[in-house]
C-alpha cells in the first residue's frame, strides 16, 4: 500500500501543488491555480481499534469505505461529505455534518494528521489520544484549510458509538418548541413554517420523545432527511424563501449562491501571516481560499 | 481621600497608571512576589509591573505600553494553572484578568453566554440554575479557575469525556492580539467563514494574545443521571473495567478512578462510603435520557461484575450522588494528612492501555521510594499520578523530578501525550521534543509567530527554546494547594 512517505516524495520540495480527494467540491473555494500539479493522499483505513474508539486511515480513502468499517464495529465518525468524497477531502472542506448536533463538528473529531509541509517534509500535528493538549491545536487550524496550510496524508479520527435507532419527522412547528420537547435532537431544520427534527438514541428513549413531538406538535415520522437546497450560507436572522436553516450551527441551506462574508481586516491580517507562516511560497493548493467559502 | 497614592517614578508604571487608573496598577515588591507564580510548583519567577484592567481597551491599552517600553507581557486569570503558563519571564507586564468577572449576555433559546475573561467557572453554572442549562467544562478548580484561563489551557474536567473540553464548548472569543489589536475569532453558532482561528487560539497557554470576551455554549441538564460507584480488590481489574466499558460501546459522561492510597484518604471527610480495603474505585456517571441511561448503567454494571467488580452501588439520590462526588472532587486536600508535599503531573495514555501503565507508574514510585496516588480521568486515558513526600527529607527531589520524567518517559512509550489539560507551560517544554520532531515543531512555531511574530506575548512558554527563563529553575518548591 502506498504510505505516507510515498505521498510525501510526490509532493516535492518544489512547484505549485494541489491535493484532490474525491473532486466532489473541486471548485469550492477557488479552482485550483494554472499549472499546479495534482497530487493524492494515500488511501486505506490504516488500523481501527474499536475499544480505543479511534481510527488511523489514509486521507486519500474515500469516506464511505471507512464508514463501512467503522459501522462493522457499530461505530460512527463525525464525518460527511457527497458520495465519492475522502476522509481528507471532507476534512479540508471542513463542512461539518448535518447531524451535528449529536456527533459534534468535523474540527472536533480530528485527533492527530500527519501532513506535507510546503517545504516538502512531513509534519504531524496533535496525538493519537482522545484528549490533549501538547501544543498548540494545528489540528483544528487545518480543518476547512483547504489544505493550503499543509497537506493531509494520513490522519487518526476519534469514533463514537452509533445511535441504537435514527428517526426523522417533519410538521409544522418552530425551532423552540421542538427543543422544549426533546433533549438532544441530532438535527432541526427549519424553513420558517415546517421543522425537521432528528431523534437518534436509543430506541425506547427515541420514541418516547417522537411520541411528543407527535402529539404535541403533530409532527409525522418520514422515511429521510429532506433534500437540501444546493447551496450554503451563514445564517443572518432572515430565512429567504426556500431556505432551510440548520438550527444551531449558523448554516442556511438555500437556492441562491451567497457570497462569503468579508473578514475583519484584523482577521484578515492574521489569516495572511498564518497562510505565508505555513507556505511563504505559496504553493500548496493555489488558487484556492478558505475565505471563499460561504459556509 | 485623605491621602494620595505616591505615582510611580517608572515611566513604564506611569503611562500604565494614566492608561488605566493607578488604582489597577501595581508595582509593588508584595504584588509583584504574589503574581509571580501560579498553581505549579514552579518558582523563581518575576513580574514586572501588574496591571488589573477592567476592559478590552484597557487591555489593549497595557499590551500597547509593554510593547512601547519594549517589555513582554504575560496575562493571567486565576493563577491555578499547574504547569507554571502565568509565571513570569525576566519582568514582564502582568496582566491579570480577574476584575473582568461579568457575566454579560445569557441567551437561554440559543444556549449562549456571553462572558469576561475572569468570570469563575463554577459561577456561570450557579448563575445559570434554573434554567436547566450548565456550562460542560468542569476541571477539579472549578471553585477557583476562570473561563479565561480555562481557553488558555483548553481545560478539561471529568465531564470532558463525553462533552468535550473547553475548545468544544467556545464559539468565539474577542482577542487583544499581541499588537495591541482587537479581533473576534470564531462565531456565536457554528463555524467561521475561513480558518479556524478560534480553534487555534484555544489551549494557547496566553502566548496568542488575551482572550477579554468569551461566547460560551450553554449545555442542556440531562433529564436523568445515573451514578455508580464500583469497587475493585486490583487496581488492574479496575483498569480492565474502564477498557471494557469504552470497548461495550458505552462512553460515560464521567469515568474517574481513585486508587486505595486516595480513597483511604478522602473517605473521612467526604463520607463517601468508599470501601477502605478496595484497591481501587471506579466513578461512573451516565446520563441521557432514561432509557439509555438506564441501560447503560447496568451493562456497566455487568462489565464491571465481568472484569471482577466486588461491589456495584448506584446512587439512590442527589444527596448521594453529591457525596460520591465530593470525595472526588476533594481528593487533593486529604492528601497532606500523608505527607506534606505533592507533586502532581498530567498525561494521556491510550485507555485501553491503563492497567499495564498503572502498573508501571507504581513500580517507578516504588523504585525511587516514593508514595504514588492516583486518581484520574480515566475513561478518556488522562492519569494523574501524584507524587507524595516529604521535601524535607534530603535528596528526595531528586528521585521526584526522576520519577516524574520516567512517567512522561511511560507515557509517550506506550502512545501516549505530554498532557491532556493542564498543558505545557513551562514545567514540560522540556519534553516536548519527545512527542515532536523538528519540523512538527516548526509548524507549531509558524502559528505562534504569525499570532505573535515579535514574541513579546508570554514568551518562554508552550515551545522549547534555548533561552531560560529569568531565574525559573528546574528544580522548584512546593505548591501549597493544587487540584487536577
Amino acid at each position: 500500500m502506498r504510505g505516507i512517505e510515498d505521498f510525501r516524495d510526490e509532493v516535492g520540495p518544489t512547484g505549485p501543488v494541489c491535493v484532490r480527494g474525491g473532486g466532489t467540491r473541486w471548485e469550492l473555494g477557488g479552482t485550483p491555480a494554472h499549472g499546479s500539479r495534482e497530487v493524492r493522499a494515500p488511501a486505506g483505513v490504516v488500523a481501527f481499534d474499536p475499544a480505543e474508539m479511534t481510527v488511523v486511515v489514509g486521507a486519500g480513502t474515500p469516506l464511505g469505505e471507512l464508514v463501512e468499517v467503522l459501522a462493522g464495529h457499530g461505530q460512527e465518525v463525525a464525518l460527511e461529505g457527497p458520495a465519492g468524497a475522502t476522509v481528507g477531502g471532507v476534512l479540508a472542506v471542513g463542512r461539518s455534518s448535518l447531524r451535528r448536533l449529536r456527533v459534534g463538528a468535523v474540527r472536533d473529531a480530528l485527533l492527530q494528521a500527519d501532513c506535507v509541509g510546503a517545504d516538502g517534509s512531513l509534519f504531524k500535528a496533535g496525538g493519537p489520544t482522545v484528549k490533549n493538549v501538547t501544543g498548540y491545536d494545528l489540528c483544528r487550524l487545518l480543518v476547512g484549510s483547504l489544505g493550503t496550510l499543509g497537506l493531509i496524508g494520513q490522519v487518526i479520527l476519534r469514533t463514537w458509538p452509533s445511535p441504537e435507532r435514527t428517526l426523522w419527522m417533519q410538521g409544522s412547528g418552530t425551532p423552540e418548541a421542538v427543543r422544549n420537547l426533546c433533549y438532544r435532537p441530532s438535527s432541526v431544520l427549519w424553513d420558517g413554517r415546517r421543522v425537521s427534527v432528528c431523534l437518534e438514541g436509543y430506541g425506547e428513549d427515541v420514541e418516547a420523545e417522537a411520541a411528543a413531538l407527535g402529539s404535541h406538535l403533530g409532527l409525522e415520522v418520514v422515511a429521510t432527511a429532506p433534500t437540501l437546497p444546493p447551496h450554503r450560507s451563514r445564517w443572518t436572522g432572515r430565512l429567504a424563501e426556500g431556505s432551510l436553516l440548520e438550527v444551531g450551527t449558523g448554516v442556511v441551506h438555500g437556492p441562491v449562491e451567497e457570497p462569503a462574508p468579508e473578514p475583519g481586516p484584523g482577521v484578515a491580517a492574521l489569516a495572511a501571516r498564518i497562510r505565508s507562516g505555513f507556505d511563504p511560497g505559496g504553493r500548496l493548493n493555489p488558487g484556492r481560499d478558505p475565505y471563499r467559502i460561504a459556509a | 481621600m485623605w491621602w494620595t497614592r505616591r505615582r510611580s517614578t517608572d515611566p513604564l508604571t506611569r503611562d500604565l497608571e494614566a492608561a488605566i487608573g493607578a488604582d489597577s496598577v501595581e508595582g509593588g515588591a508584595s504584588a509583584r512576589l504574589l503574581y509571580s507564580r501560579d498553581g505549579s510548583i514552579i518558582r523563581g519567577g518575576k513580574a514586572g509591573v501588574v496591571c488589573l484592567p477592567g476592559s478590552t481597551e484597557q487591555v489593549a491599552a497595557c499590551v500597547r505600553i509593554a510593547r512601547a517600553h519594549g517589555r513582554a507581557f504575560v496575562p493571567r486569570g486565576a493563577g491555578t494553572g499547574l504547569t507554571g503558563g502565568a509565571v513570569p519571564c525576566d519582568d514582564p507586564v502582568v496582566i491579570a484578568t480577574t476584575r473582568m468577572d461579568r457575566i454579560l449576555e445569557v441567551d437561554v433559546d440559543r444556549r449562549i453566554a456571553w462572558v469576561e475573561p475572569g468570570v469563575v467557572n463554577l459561577d456561570l453554572t450557579s448563575h445559570l440554575a434554573g434554567t436547566g442549562l450548565h456550562f460542560a467544562p468542569d476541571p477539579s478548580s472549578q471553585q477557583a479557575c476562570s473561563i479565561g484561563g480555562n481557553v488558555a489551557n483548553n481545560s478539561g474536567g471529568p465531564h470532558c469525556l463525553l462533552y468535550g473540553v473547553t475548545s468544544v464548548h467556545v464559539t468565539a472569543v474577542e482577542v487583544v492580539l499581541p499588537d495591541g489589536e482587537v479581533v473576534v475569532l470564531g462565531e456565536e453558532e457554528g463555524d467561521a467563514v475561513g480558518y479556524d482561528l478560534r480553534g487555534a487560539f484555544v489551549g494557547g497557554e496566553g502566548t496568542l494574545g488575551i482572550a477579554t470576551r468569551i461566547a460560551v455554549r450553554l449545555t442542556p441538564d440531562p433529564p436523568e443521571v445515573r451514578t455508580l460507584l464500583l469497587d475493585f480488590t486490583t487496581i488492574e481489574e479496575a483498569a480492565e473495567t474502564v477498557s471494557a466499558v469504552i470497548a461495550a460501546g458505552i462512553v460515560p459522561a464521567a469515568l474517574e478512578l481513585m486508587d486505595q492510597q486516595v480513597v483511604q484518604a478522602v473517605e473521612p471527610f467526604a463520607d463517601a462510603g468508599y470501601p477502605l480495603d478496595a484497591a481501587a474505585v471506579l466513578i461512573v456517571e451516565l446520563d441521557g435520557l432514561p432509557a439509555g441511561a438506564a441501560r447503560e448503567a447496568e451493562s456497566v454494571a455487568a462489565v464491571a461484575r465481568e472484569c471482577g467488580a466486588r461491589t456495584v452501588r448506584i446512587a439512590e439520590d442527589e444527596e448521594e450522588r453529591a457525596r460520591i462526588w465530593k470525595g472526588r472532587k476533594g481528593a487533593f486536600g486529604a492528601i497532606a494528612n500523608i505527607k506534606p508535599s505533592y507533586y502532581l503531573h498530567d498525561t494521556v495514555i491510550p485507555r485501553t492501555r491503563l492497567a499495564e501503565v498503572v502498573t508501571g507508574v507504581n513500580a517507578i514510585a516504588e523504585r525511587h521510594g516514593l508514595i504514588v496516588m492516583n486518581v484520574f480521568h480515566a475513561g478518556d486515558g488522562n492519569l494523574h499520578p501524584l507524587l507524595v513526600f516529604d521535601h524535607r527529607e534530603p535528596g528526595v527531589m531528586d528521585h521526584v523530578f526522576a520519577a516524574g520524567e520516567e512517567i512522561v518517559r511511560l507515557s509517550l512509550e506506550v502512545g501516549g501525550v505530554l498532557s491532556g489539560e493542564h498543558g505545557i507551560g513551562l514545567e514540560k517544554r522540556r519534553f516536548m521534543p519527545l512527542l515532536f520532531s523538528p519540523e512538527d515543531l516548526a509548524a507549531q512555531r509558524a502559528l505562534r509567530d504569525a499570532f505573535d511574530p515579535d514574541g513579546v506575548a508570554n514568551p518562554h512558554k508552550v515551545l522549547p527554546s534555548g533561552a531560560s527563563c529569568g531565574d525559573v529553575q528546574d528544580l522548584p518548591e512546593i505548591p501549597e494547594g493544587v487540584w487536577v
